[in-house]
Order: C-alpha cells, then structure tokens, then sequence
C-alpha cells in the first residue's frame, strides 16, 4: 500500500519592533524577569490595550510577501483559556478576520517547483514564560511566571495541508524564514524561540481525496527537529494504518532526546476558547493608500534575488546560497557594483569568505570586510599585481583589520614579481643548484618540472607569477 | 443646613467669597462621617480625616470639596476592592485616567465607595463586605452598583462622586438616593483604570447635588484618552453657566418605560413631569421604540458574556487572594471559588455559556443584533425629538433583602436605563418628585454627544421644581437601627 503524506505547517514569529503589541514596554531579550512589564502586560485590573502600528504594518508587509489578500477591516478577538504564563487568561488574537488570508509560497522540491498554499497571517500577543525549578514541570514544587515576554507581538502564518515530504517541510519553513529575515520583521532564530512551529500531519492511500486524521506536533525546535519529528510521525501512522489501526486525533510531543512523538493530550479534551470581538479595540481599518505604500517598502526577496543572480551568470547552486544569506547578497550586490566579474565574487564570497566567516563565527556584517575592499583584492589580481595565493594569505587580515590591500602587499613587499629578466636569475640559479632534477626532467619525468617552479616560487616567497615562471622555465628547460 | 448639605458650586463660591475656609466643607463632610457613616456604610475605604484636611491647600479650591470615588475605578496607593473577597488586599499600583485629571485640579478624595461586587447589581447588597443603607430610608437599598457614591453625595459626606455605569450603575442608585447621576455617551470618558465589567457598556460618570455640579465634573473628566482605544478623539465638553431655556424642545416620552411592572406612584411622577414640561414651553409627545423590550434579555447576554472573559484575570496568580491548591490549575480554581460572591458567579457562568461552541450565534450574535436594532430605534426617534423621557427606575427604593432571592426580578428593574448602555448613549437621572419620603427619578436621555443639551434641560426641570434642595432627614437614622 502506497501512502500520500500531507502536512500543515503553523509557524509563529516574534516581531523585532520596539514595543510590545499592546504597550509601550520594549521588546528585549536577556533582561531580568518582569523588569519590562506595565500594568497592560501583566494584565492588571483597569489595564487597557493600545494597538502598536508598527506590529501591523509587519503583519501586512509578511502578508503581503506571502501572496495574502489583505482584509480591509481586521477585527480582533479574545481567545479565552485559563494558563499562569497569560496574565488575562485571554489572549488577544486574530479569529475570522485575520489581516492576511489566501496567500502561497512557491518552494523548490525534488520534482520541480511547488505551491503551498498560506491560509493565513494573523497577529497576536505572545505570553509570558514558566520557569519551573528543577527545571522541568513534573515533580517540581515551585512555578515561576517572567512576563517579559508578555505581549510581544508574534505572528502566526499558517499553511495548507499542502506539503507532502519532511523535506519539503524544512524547505517551506527556510523559506519563510528568510522572508522574514529579509523584510526585517523577525529575526528566525528557532533556537531561540523567536520562530516557532508546530505541524499537523497525517496520511491516506494514494488517490484517496479525503484527507487522512491528523496529528498536531509540538515542540519542534530546529530545522532538523522539523524533519526528523515529521518523519518519525509518518513512519508511526504508516506503521498503524497497515496494520489496520486507526490514528487517534491528539497532540504529539517531540522528545528530542529519545528522537520520538509523545501523545500529550487528546482532541476531547480540547479547549473550547470562546472566541468573541475584543471590546477593548476598535476595528482596524487598512485602507488602500497603506497596503501600497508598504509594498512599496518590500525589499528584493529571496526568490526574486536568485532569479537576478542566475541572471549574472552564477550557478543556481551559487545563486540559490547567495540569494538566501541576506547579509552576504547584500554585500555581493555592492560588490558587484565595484568590480564587474560576479562569479569571481560569488565564488570568492561562497568559498573563501564563507570560510573565515565560520572559524571566526561571525556574520561579514560583524567584520571589516566591505564590498570596497573585497573588489580592490580581486582587481590585484586581474593586474596581476599579486598571486591567488597571496590574495588568500592576506584575506583573514583584511577580515579582521579593515585595510586596503594595497597597502599590505606594498608594507609586505608582496607584489609580484612579472619582472622578465629579475625571474630568469633566479631560474638560472634554480636550474644551477637542482642539475640532477633537470635530468630527470629532461628524460622525461614530468613531475621534476613541478618540483622547479616550486623552488622558483620558494626564492620569490610566491611573489613570482606562475605563469610566466611556467613559461620561462620551459622555455630555460628548451 | 450645613456645608455638608450645599454643592460644590455654591461652596466654591463662599471660598472665592472667602465667606469660607476651606477646610470647613471637608471638617462638615468629615463630621457627616463620623456621624452616620456607621449606619449607611457608604466606603470601604476611608482615608485619614486628618490627611484629607491636609489635601487643602490654599489654591487649589477643588482641594476643598471631597470627592468620594468607587471602588473599581483605581486611585494609585489605595486599596481597589471592586466589593470582592478576591481583590480584597489589592492595592491600586497606578491611577485611573479620570484620577489623574482630578489630580491636575487637586482633587481632594474622601475614600473608595461600596458596589455591587465588580458592579454587578442594582441595589449594592452583593457586595463582600456588606451592604451600603440608602439615607433616605436605611431599611432601603440605595440602589446599585454605584450605591456606595450615591449615598456618600446624599448624606453629605462626599460633595460629589464618581460611580461607574453599565446598565444603570450610576443613574438608578441617583436616582434612588434622590441625587443627580450621568452616564455620558460611551467613549467620551476613559476606561483606563475602571476595572471592567463589560468593557463595551462600561462609562464612569459623575454623581452630584444638582445639574450644575454634575456639569463642572463632567467637564473635568471627560475627553479623549489615547490610553483607552475606545475613547473618542473628539472636541470635549467644556462647561459653561447653564441658562435652562427649554421652551420648543421637543421632548418624546418613552411609552414602553411606562408600561407593565411601572409603580403606579412612579407613573404620577411622570404625569407630573410632563406637566412641568410643558408648563415650561416644551412640547412633549408619547414616542415607541418598539425594539427597546428585548434590551434587558440582550443586555443579560452580552454584559455576561464580556465579564466572564474580563474577570479571568483574577485567578491568584498575580495579585489580589490566592487559595492553596496542589497544582497551578487547582490553585486557580479554588481561588475563583472562593474569591467571588453569587452573583458574579452567576454572571460568568452565564456568560461562558452564551460564548461555548455551539451557543456562540444562538444567544451572542444574536444579541448583537438586537443590540443594533435597539441604536437604530433610538437614532430614528432622535430624528424627530430632542430628548427622550423616561423614569429613571420602573420601582421605588425597596427593602434589604427584599429582591436578593429573585435576580431575575432585580434584573427586569434595570429596563428603563439598560437601552441606553446598549445604544452608547448618554442620560441623566435628577430628582423629580417624592413618594411616601423616598425619591423618584426622571431619566433624559439624548443622541450621541448631546451631553450639553441633556445638562440644559435638566437644569430647566431642576430650576422649575424643588427635588434637588431636599436632603434626608438624618436625624432619623438613628432611631432606625
């Protein structure tokens, strides 16, 4: 029996504004428990919520990246449910009139380019956060609620059902991710919770056109935990159906540690959250004149970016790596502006710069390179003013110092030597101390010819330029 | 008479006189405390009477009139009970909007006045900590949730007040104390800072001695507060002499608030009201809102269904009384358990079920749209009337206990003043006759931000009849009990 997968993805990403979602407390993190709360946050009696504008033109610009409709009047609603990390035991939410609704992203699969469809985009507030001692909520005798968090916007983007592989889930999740990253309106970190996820799953026989009873996972924390939780729980309903088991609606647990799905509560306990208008709002109206002038604020994006990149020549590998490091597509677009050969630069970024960048743990952002000096190196090269390789020994100074690279090969003394006649003293010489590798070339083996420019290149500290002392020392060699 | 028993207009007036120190009014007020507070228990929170003689200063005349302030709207440093064993400690970490505009002028408080328990109720006997006693009559209710204020005005041991209204919380209590109340058009005075009972109905509003009075504190309180979404960015009212001048208004009385469940001696009142009326050069003509008998029903489900989600909060994790409980779920449990009286559990189990899966269109939504068909009756009749009429309580100030087996028939009491919270409207209830010693009310209601003509007209009324001069005869309270 074949199997059909089809999965569901809701994601939650915490806005990088200012100020929380309904009060002017900052949006920080790192700051001791409830020093950044207001009588708002921590739901005091009388409190009122003011709406932040900065959190919605968010929301509409994410919605708008997703391909959503906008609504034109977004109501918010209350979501009631009784938890000690929600100071109002309601949480103020987005219900039938969510601000982005029908949108789709297209993500590269193993059978070409693919739809998923976006139900919705909706903004709400976050909740404050448990800290149980001993660390876990099971036998420990004491809570504690820090209510930093309390109120800081998070969007919700929920998909379809539209993604049938783990592996299309990850490239889904990656790929809203640097949509957010790139609009500027959340960071992506799932590791550190700023993006978060939760995916319904279930199955049914190929060609079936209903879809199979889902399970709705939790606790994903990763990228990698998001493929490997999917596929541990496709693995177990494929395992139950076939042998004639049904599955059983509920939410699942992902244990990261024992690498399984753990059954935490099933749908017949479900809340009933009573949702109804939040009285304390009044309806937002989003006219037309602001849904375009914000889309005139979206920047190039990712898949816009890797189009333009092939384009230039690039591989689509190198285009595809390119176009989703935002820092790093920044920095190759002003370079290619300086020095026009983008493979060269792509491929200098992408291996050698990408290389640094990980020893040192850094984003380029966070060193000083700058486009100018990159585009400087490379064009001391095409004069061949230096080697490859000195261009390679000096990178890491100028990552870490900033300097111009001229001026380094100058106080170095690394500018290469393409000087005729100072090149042929030193092969002479060369050829004078090894007379018996020289025989050996001379009868034929190959190999002693490498071992000759390497000795040139060893008196020139590599400041001679290979090619030509390739040329010359064939030439001496008749 | 005594300062106690004058306005803050006319004491304002001896102090720029200098016909009076004015620490004198807040000495009388004081002395008014001492004497009756006992026997009426209007506050639940008295401040040092030394200190509030201290709050006078010199230039600051409002400094010399006490104001007593319920207790749900919160004043930074006090206790904010709302009446409930579950805020019973609570001390208020901050300051209501309209606490900061009164600060701005100085405004000296008396205390925090007794409700409903989070202003559910009409007659101040489901409060926690005992019920308040109307001074009129101390075997009588003083009507509710705003009972504490109103009585504290009529007594004298506040010169004004505040109260808060969401289904007559302000202008039934007025009306039953003999005192003038307003419930303004809904946003025009910030919540922030009134803890909620149904953040859609809920207004504070001002309870005085006379319509000039509530004027002057209306002006101070009211206007746009970007703290509260709901507040209206509009040109405030700013309070000018009152003239009175009715003669042409068109006045349309209310037929349906005057049909069956009306006392009798309630209904006289109002043949007398209208008499006065016209004598005064008004045109008064019988008007039907025919959608307004289905207001108490939906004001029963949406006011419910807003409190049972408002007062989640209270659920000791926070602040306020915390029960013991094995767990966190348990804990809060037993806290609500605890914490709340009868009726506010009533209210929010009523209001859970009219939002549960299933019920949701059934009872809410639909009540919504008896709440719109409610507005539009009232905008239509505008179209042709300047104010409407009607009483301000269908009933007499009844008797403690009388009522508190029967909610229902306390929730029918609310009928003539439930219509206008639903339809954002303001009102106004003076003083407008005596039955057997005990006040009646007349209820004005007006359009949207109408609230300078309703002062107007009310002030012709109160001009022309002598109800607002009459104070309770305090000497008789202490024979009562």
């Amino acid at each position: 029996m074949e199997y059909e997968v089809n999965i569901g993805i809701e994601i939650h990403a915490e806005l990088l504004t200012k100020s929380k979602v309904f009060c002017s407390c900052p949006v920080q993190f790192g700051a001791p428990p409830n020093t950044l709360t207001c009588p708002v946050c921590l739901g005091l009696p009388g409190a009122l919520p003011v709406l932040n504008k900065k959190a919605v033109e968010y929301a509409i610009l994410t919605a708008l990246a997703l391909n959503c409709k906008i609504n034109r009047n977004a109501i918010f609603h209350r979501k009631n449910y009784f938890y000690p990390d929600l100071p109002k035991n309601y949480q103020i939410s987005q219900y039938d009139t969510p601000i982005g609704i029908q949108g789709y992203l297209e993500i590269e699969t193993s059978n070409g380019r693919k739809r998923i469809r976006i139900r919705r985009v909706h903004l709400e507030e976050d909740t404050g956060k448990l800290i149980h001692s001993g660390g876990r909520i099971t036998g420990s005798d004491m809570s504690f609620v820090d209510f930093n968090r309390s109120g800081v916007p998070l969007l919700e983007i929920v998909s379809e059902p539209d993604i049938s592989s783990p592996e299309e889930a990850k490239e889904y999740l990656i790929n809203v991710r640097d949509i957010l990253i790139f609009l500027g309106v959340c960071d992506g970190k799932m590791e550190e919770g700023s993006m978060r996820c939760e995916a319904n799953v279930s199955i049914r026989k190929k060609g079936s056109d209903k879809l199979g009873t889902k399970t709705e996972l939790k606790n994903i924390n990763s990228f990698r935990a998001v493929e490997r939780a999917l596929q541990y729980e496709i693995e177990r309903q494929v395992e139950l159906v076939s042998r004639g088991k049904e599955v059983i609606q509920e939410t699942r647990h992902w244990d990261e540690k024992n690498e399984k799905t753990v059954s935490m509560r099933s749908k017949e306990e479900a809340h009933d959250y009573r949702y109804f208008p939040e009285p304390d709002l009044v309806p937002l109206e989003i006219d037309d004149a602001w849904i375009e002038n914000l889309r005139s604020q979206i920047p190039e994006l990712p898949e816009e970016k890797y189009e333009r990149y092939k384009n230039l020549g690039l591989t689509p590998y190198e285009a595809k790596l390119l176009a989703h490091d935002l820092e790093l597509s920044i920095f190759f677009d002003r370079a290619i502006k300086l020095y026009n050969n983008p493979r060269n630069i792509a491929n200098w970024l992408l291996v050698d710069v990408t290389k640094e960048l990980k020893d040192r743990n850094k984003a380029i952002t966070q060193t000083l390179l700058t486009p100018e000096i990159m585009a400087e190196l490379l064009l001391l090269i095409d004069e061949g003013k230096i080697s490859g390789r000195i261009a390679k020994d000096i990178l890491p100074e100028l990552i870490d110092k900033g300097v111009s690279p001229k001026k380094i090969i100058e106080e170095k003394n690394l500018i290469q030597i393409t000087d005729t006649s100072a090149l042929l003293s030193i092969i002479d010489q060369v050829l004078k101390e090894n007379a018996g590798v020289v025989e050996e070339y001379k009868r034929g083996k190959e190999k002693s010819f490498m071992y000759l420019v390497g000795q040139v290149m060893k008196l020139t500290k590599g400041k001679a330029n290979p090619k030509l002392v390739n040329e010359l020392l064939k030439k001496a060699l008749g | 008479m005594e300062l106690a028993d004058l306005t803050a207009h006319e004491l304002l007036e001896l102090i720029s006189k200098k016909e009076l120190s004015p620490q004198e009014v807040v000495k009388s007020c004081i002395d008014r405390l001492e004497r009756y507070e006992s026997k009426i228990k209007a506050y639940l929170f008295i401040r040092n009477p030394e200190e509030v003689i201290n709050s006078v200063k010199e230039d600051a005349p409002y400094s010399a009139i006490p104001i007593a302030i319920k207790d749900n709207i919160l004043v930074k440093g006090l206790p904010n009970t709302c009446a409930s064993k579950i805020l019973a400690n609570f001390i208020a970490p901050y300051n209501a909007t309209v606490i900061e505009r009164l600060n701005k002028r100085s405004f000296n408080i008396m205390g925090k006045t007794n409700l409903d328990e989070f202003a559910m109720g009409s007659s101040t006997e489901n409060s926690a900590f005992g019920p308040t006693r109307n001074p009129w009559d101390i075997e009588r209710v003083p009507g509710g949730s705003s009972g504490g204020s109103a009585a504290s005005v009529a007594i004298g041991s506040a010169i004004w007040a505040l109260g808060s209204d969401t289904g007559g919380s302000i202008r039934q209590p007025a009306s039953f104390c003999g005192v003038v109340g307003l419930k303004p058009t809904y946003g025009t005075v910030s919540r922030y800072g009134l803890v909620a009972f149904a953040s859609s109905l809920d207004q504070i509003g001002p309870i005085t001695k006379d319509v000039t009075d509530c004027a002057l504190l209306y002006s101070f309180i009211n206007g746009y507060d970007p703290n509260d979404s709901t507040s209206l960015n509009i040109k405030p009212y700013i309070y000018s002499p009152l003239k009175g001048d009715i003669k042409g208004i068109k006045i349309g009385l209310i037929r349906e608030l005057l049909g069956e469940g009306v006392d009798p001696l309630v209904k006289r009142c109002m043949e007398d009201v209208v008499k006065t009326f016209e004598d005064l050069g008004a045109v008064v003509e019988e008007v039907s809102l025919p959608h307004i008998s289905y207001s108490v029903p939906t004001y029963y489900i949406l006011a419910p269904a807003e409190a049972s989600s408002n007062l989640a909060r209270f659920d000791g994790v926070r602040y306020g009384f915390r029960a013991s409980g094995k767990t966190a779920e348990e804990m809060m449990s037993n806290t609500r358990g605890e914490g709340f009286g009868p009726e506010v559990k009533r209210r929010i189990m009523l209001g859970t079920y009219v939002l549960s899966a299933g019920y949701y269109e059934a009872f809410y939504l639909k009540a919504l749209k008896f709440r719109n068909l409610i507005a539009s009756d009232f905008r239509k009749v505008f179209e042709r009337f300047d104010v409407l009429i009607s009483p301000t309580s269908p009933i007499l100030p009844f008797k403690l206990g009388e009522k508190v087996e029967n909610p229902l028939e306390m929730y029918l009491a609310d009928i003539c003043t439930i219509p206008i919270n639903l339809a954002g409207l303001p009102a106004i209830s003076i003083p407008c006759g005596f039955v057997d010693n005990l006040p009646v009310g007349l209820q004005i209601i007006g359009p949207v931000f109408s609230e300078a003509k309703l002062f107007e007209v009310a002030y012709g009324f109160e001009q022309a009849t002598p109800f607002h001069k009459k104070r309770p005869q305090l000497g008789g309270i202490t024979n009562g009990v």
